[in-house]
């Protein structure tokens, strides 16, 4: 390792240049007379240019600049759940301590708690042969999560000895044949993807209890989506409504570049709420990284590899783990504010033209893996995307739909109408049914994709009715065709609005949302038998049990109740025929 | 490490001074500029390397010549802050404006300002009735909140802003609010007009303006708003007062933004306006809030003016980003001669659900709320459709539902420049009166309880 100095030869804002140093790329190095803290990016000749993760203010030219020999890390290992950081791994709750309630520089913290001493169980015995990524053991981290301490990449041997009991993360637990030693905490490069076997196509859905997004417009676990919307259209509650309710194992959330209020609200929110799986707090299986809008840029730009990182260092566990970014536009920003201190030449809209690459290295880091140690673990990616305008047509929602699978489009019109969540049905879209839809007919019913389809073709129907109610008025069309845009608001208004604040409508289970889609269709089936038999549109549509059908799912033990409901409303339309 | 002069300056472009130098000069630092007349100008760094030192000055670079000395003081740009800025008229660099003695500093602090740890943010959760029912009903403010007025010139956001200021309470507390107003490149006229009505109220006395207007130097915008914020945050976190700062015009702002990205020769973003906008706003809006520990907050209301009329703008568009929520000025309602023409559609508070609701305002706020917006946005909806098929064409419910549009504008939305309702009486129940004009039936978005509870002609009268 190098410690030798060089010196500042220039600042301007985040980007500072120094002379008198051969770092490598993407080596961290020591800025200034307090040590803050950068990253080189960019050789220049005799030059080095580091973007630092701190205010620069008040620093001189002239002043030190130390090499460090190492490239950004983070520390991977017990005490990472629960655990809220900033965008390179500093424990907020640690800075307060140190610097109270706002962040000033020059502050180190270490990601973990080093000195904790964790109870490890072994699960290896001496003699054992261990490659990378194999487990030698478990730390139970949380109440529901047990940690899997794994072999770091690059080492394998034989066991020489093996400890149980009670240590620190940086005590050896473990020592090889060859001498070497393995503690519970390893480090990992962030800009690195970890290593794994091999990937899978992802065939098991990742259900996160929204009717909306589980029912037409799945994502697959270690798949990728993409939540584009103009401000005020829901991103953030949609983006924490994943969080809580996915049944992922391990949720990582970045707030990158977000409101500060808003990501208080989470820290607040999080630990009181309850796991539906497990029934314990969601913050247990949580890991939070939060890079308000008015942090440093650099450490913005940082978050998103810190954040990916410790995702897949569960996924090596073998857990399925999602990773929300919230928003991915704001981490574009940061590049671009970086680049153009560069005075790099710019791509579209002063983009630096790498932007594409990185959205796309980023999300590859998402998928389902043989992990080393030849289990299956996951990680998926959701990320928000903060268009200007809302506008879909400018280059990070572009460079983002190139690659993910799955598009859940926000409309300011729906926002509007108050309509939640407001994603449209009509341009959305998942390219992972095909490879799910075996699942659901084991595991649901064997017609859940034909009952998908069908609600899915009302709503294309009712837009083009639209069109035309929209010149005449809804008075013009046949009955048939009015009772079909009963159905679809029946859709739009019971099965796609659901209120997130709401206890109970805030979370259904694909049990039931298959149930409540077949109800629509039964409402549909029973009021076309009722019209033909001489029944008025009126009378099927205002059947006091279909109110209580649709009003039912905001009450405790809707699942139980939901077939009697239905049954009681066919009746009642039934009887509006004999009525004439 | 002051006391020097450097008489080295190569290039004047714009707003911004480049020269030689000989000693390290740090970023950020502060700059004095001595004409050859004898007359003063300051300055920031912006740029800072062993060869070359980029200045902006904030008086504009008028008679700047090579010969004009250039004294770096050592330190970055700071505010005198105490509890006597209350009561204080300031110009756009902190100096005193309305003739008074210079501010006896208790503390220096830099106004730059850092970012509050999210984890030491409390969360916003007290109500403030504002006595407007748009805002009070529809997107309800708390403390701590950032809501931005999305409005466009020729429209009294002024007014609305102004009423705000004096209306503004936390319904069951005697606290008061402490203003803070900040002015970026309004006209006197303008200027003159809040002076009067802060002075009418007498709330003068118990609040702070920095002040630059359309005349004063474009660049000195760039700090005016961090002075100000600097004096609220002072205020709020070491004196404990709940402060309301208001600014005005965020456009002016972004334009002296743009001017200094131009001069240095920056790849502009969207609409020339500088690739790290959206941050630079942040270090401003985000300065808003609550903490753990203190009792003091910071609620703000930016006052924006969209060019064209047009949200997408870049300058509408970020803020909307960072703000939580934003109030809407609609020329249409304007035209139409209501007062306050706030346009609820495109409205929001982010916050609201956190402030409203029992114990803070009413149980059933969210459902009249919900209700309002949903009657009101079918009805809008429908005059579309009534220009082109007639009245005729609408059945029973679409023909309640687009008298309810023209009710809820007259009679909800209107209200007198010194009208200050209360929450319930005042706002709410006139919200249920102008509901009964719809069928019951067709209120959909009214949870049972709460009709039987509020609904004027289906109460069922008070129970026990």
């Amino acid at each position: 390792m190098s410690t030798e100095n060089g010196v500042i030869y220039r600042i301007s804002g985040p980007v500072v240049t120094a002379t008198g140093i051969a770092p490598r790329m993407y080596e961290v190095v020591r800025v200034g007379n307090e040590g803050l803290m950068g990253e080189v990016i960019e050789l220049h000749g005799e030059q080095s240019v580091i973007q630092v993760y701190e205010e620069t203010s008040g620093i001189e030219p002239g002043e030190p600049v130390i090499r460090t020999g190492q490239t950004l890390s983070v520390q991977l290992g017990p005490g990472l759940l629960t655990q809220i950081y900033d965008g390179i791994q500093r424990p907020l709750p640690k800075l307060e301590e140190t610097m109270g309630v706002f962040i000033t520089r020059g502050v180190d913290a270490d990601g973990l708690d080093l000195t904790k001493e964790w109870e490890f169980v072994p699960t290896v015995k001496v003699g054992d042969e261990l490659s990378a990524g194999h487990v030698i053991g478990t730390v139970q981290e949380t109440e529901t999560i047990e940690h899997r301490v794994m072999v770091p990449p690059g080492k394998e041997g034989v066991v020489k000895t093996i400890e149980s009991g009670s240590f620190n993360i940086t005590q050896t637990v473990c020592k090889l044949e060859d001498g070497s030693e393995i503690a519970m905490m390893q480090e990992w490069p962030v800009r690195h993807p970890r290593p794994f076997v091999q990937k899978y196509a992802p065939d098991v859905p990742l259900m996160t209890g929204q009717r909306i997004l589980d029912f037409l417009f799945p994502l697959a676990k270690g798949g990728t989506a993409g939540i584009p919307g103009p401000f005020g259209s829901g991103k953030t509650v949609t983006q924490q409504q994943l969080a809580k309710w996915s049944d992922a194992q391990i949720v990582v959330y970045i707030g990158c570049g977000e409101r500060g209020n808003e990501m208080t609200e989470v820290l607040d929110e999080f630990p009181h709420l309850i796991d539906p799986n497990t029934n314990k707090p969601l913050m247990n299986r949580t890991v939070m990284i939060a890079n308000t809008s008015n942090m440093p840029v650099a450490a913005r730009e940082a978050s998103v590899y810190t954040g990916v990182t410790i995702a897949e260092y569960f996924r090596d566990m073998g857990y399925n783990v999602a990773l929300m970014a919230d928003s991915t536009s704001r981490w574009a920003e940061a590049m671009r504010e970086i680049s153009s201190r560069l005075e790099e030449m710019p791509g579209e809209e002063g983009y630096p033209a790498y932007l594409s690459s990185r959205l796309a290295e980023f999300y590859e880091r998402a998928g389902r893996v043989e992990t080393l140690s030849g289990e299956d673990g996951s990680v998926s990616v959701i990320g928000a995307v903060s268009p200007p305008g809302g506008d879909i047509s400018e280059p990070v929602s572009q460079g983002t739909l190139r690659i993910v699978k799955v598009f859940w489009g926000l409309d300011a019109g729906l926002a509007r109408q108050r309509h939640f969540p407001a994603i449209n049905w009509l341009s959305s879209y998942s390219l992972y049914p095909q490879a799910l839809d075996q699942w659901y007919r084991d595991n649901i019913a064997t017609d859940f994709p034909e009952v998908r389809t069908e609600i899915s073709t009302l709503l294309q129907i009712e837009a083009e009715l639209q069109e035309i109610v929209q010149l005449v008025g809804s008075d013009a069309l046949p009955i048939d065709q009015q009772l079909t845009l009963e159905v679809a608001r029946m859709i739009r208004e019971f099965f796609l609005q659901q209120n997130a604040f709401h206890d109970v409508d805030t979370y259904s289970d694909l049990k039931l949302q298959y149930d409540m889609a077949k109800a629509i269709l039964n409402f549909q089936e029973e009021g076309k038998k009722a019209i033909a038999g001489g029944a008025q549109l009126e009378d099927v549509v205002n059947v006091p049990a279909r109110t209580d059908l649709m009003r039912g799912r905001f009450e405790e033990g809707y699942d139980g109740r939901i077939e009697g409901l239905v049954a009681e409303m066919s009746k009642q339309i039934a009887a509006s025929m004999e009525e004439n | 490490m002051s006391g020097k002069e450097y008489r080295t300056i190569t290039d004047v472009k714009g707003p911004l001074v480049f020269l030689n130098k000989t000693e390290p000069v740090s970023y950020n630092e502060i700059v004095q500029l001595r004409l050859s007349d004898g007359s003063i100008k300051n300055g920031q760094v912006l740029d800072t390397s062993d060869d070359q030192v980029i200045v902006q000055v904030f008086e504009g670079t008028a008679s700047v010549d090579r010969q004009t000395g250039v004294k770096f003081l050592g330190d970055v740009f700071k505010l005198p802050v105490s509890k006597g800025l209350i009561g204080r008229i300031l110009d756009g660099a902190g100096r005193p404006r309305d003739g008074g003695p210079e501010i006896v500093a208790d503390d220096m602090a830099d106004i730059i300002g850092a970012a509050i740890n999210p984890y030491s943010r409390q969360s916003p959760e007290s109500f403030i009735q504002t006595g407007i029912s748009a805002i009070d009903a529809c997107t309800s403010l708390v403390r701590g909140q950032k809501l931005p007025i999305f409005s466009a010139s020729g429209l009294p956001h002024n007014d609305i802003a102004l009423q705000i200021a004096r209306q503004a309470k936390l319904v069951g507390s005697d606290d008061d609010f402490v203003v803070v107003f900040c002015a970026m490149g309004i006209t006197a006229e303008e200027y003159n007009f809040f002076v009067h009505d802060l002075e009418r109220t007498g709330a003068l006395e118990n609040a702070a303006l920095f002040v630059n207007l359309a005349d004063d130097p474009a660049v000195e915008r760039l700090i005016t708003p961090r002075l100000a914020l600097t004096a609220a945050e002072y205020l709020a976190f070491e004196h404990d007062y709940h402060v309301l700062v208001i600014y005005t015009d965020m456009t002016n702002y972004c334009e002296s933004l743009r001017q200094i990205g131009a001069a240095r020769e920056e790849v502009p973003g969207r609409r020339g306006y500088p690739g790290y906008m959206y941050t630079d706003l942040a270090m401003l809006y985000e300065r808003a809030g609550l903490v753990k520990g203190k009792k003091g907050s910071i609620t703000q209301f930016p006052i924006l003016t969209m060019p064209g009329d047009d949200i997408t703008h870049p300058i509408p568009d970020l803020s909307g980003y960072i703000t939580e929520g934003q109030i809407v000025i609609s020329r249409e309602l304007h035209q139409k001669g209501i007062y306050p023409p706030i346009n609820v559609l495109p409205s929001l508070s982010r916050l609201m659900n956190a402030g409203i609701g029992p114990g803070k305002t009413r149980e059933d706020h969210k459902s009249v709320s919900d209700q309002l917006y949903a009657a009101y946005a079918q009805g809008k909806e429908l005059r579309g459709l009534v220009a082109i098929v007639g009245e005729d064409a609408l059945n029973e419910r679409d023909l309640q539902l687009l008298k309810f549009a023209d009710i809820f504008e007259d009679k909800f939305l209107r209200q007198s420049r010194d009208e200050d309702r209360s929450i319930d009486e005042g706002t709410l129940d006139l919200a249920w009166n102008l509901l009964s004009n719809i069928d019951t039936k067709y209120l959909v978005r009214l949870d049972q309880k709460w009709i039987d509870k509020y609904h004027p002609g289906e109460k069922k009268g008070e129970e026990e």
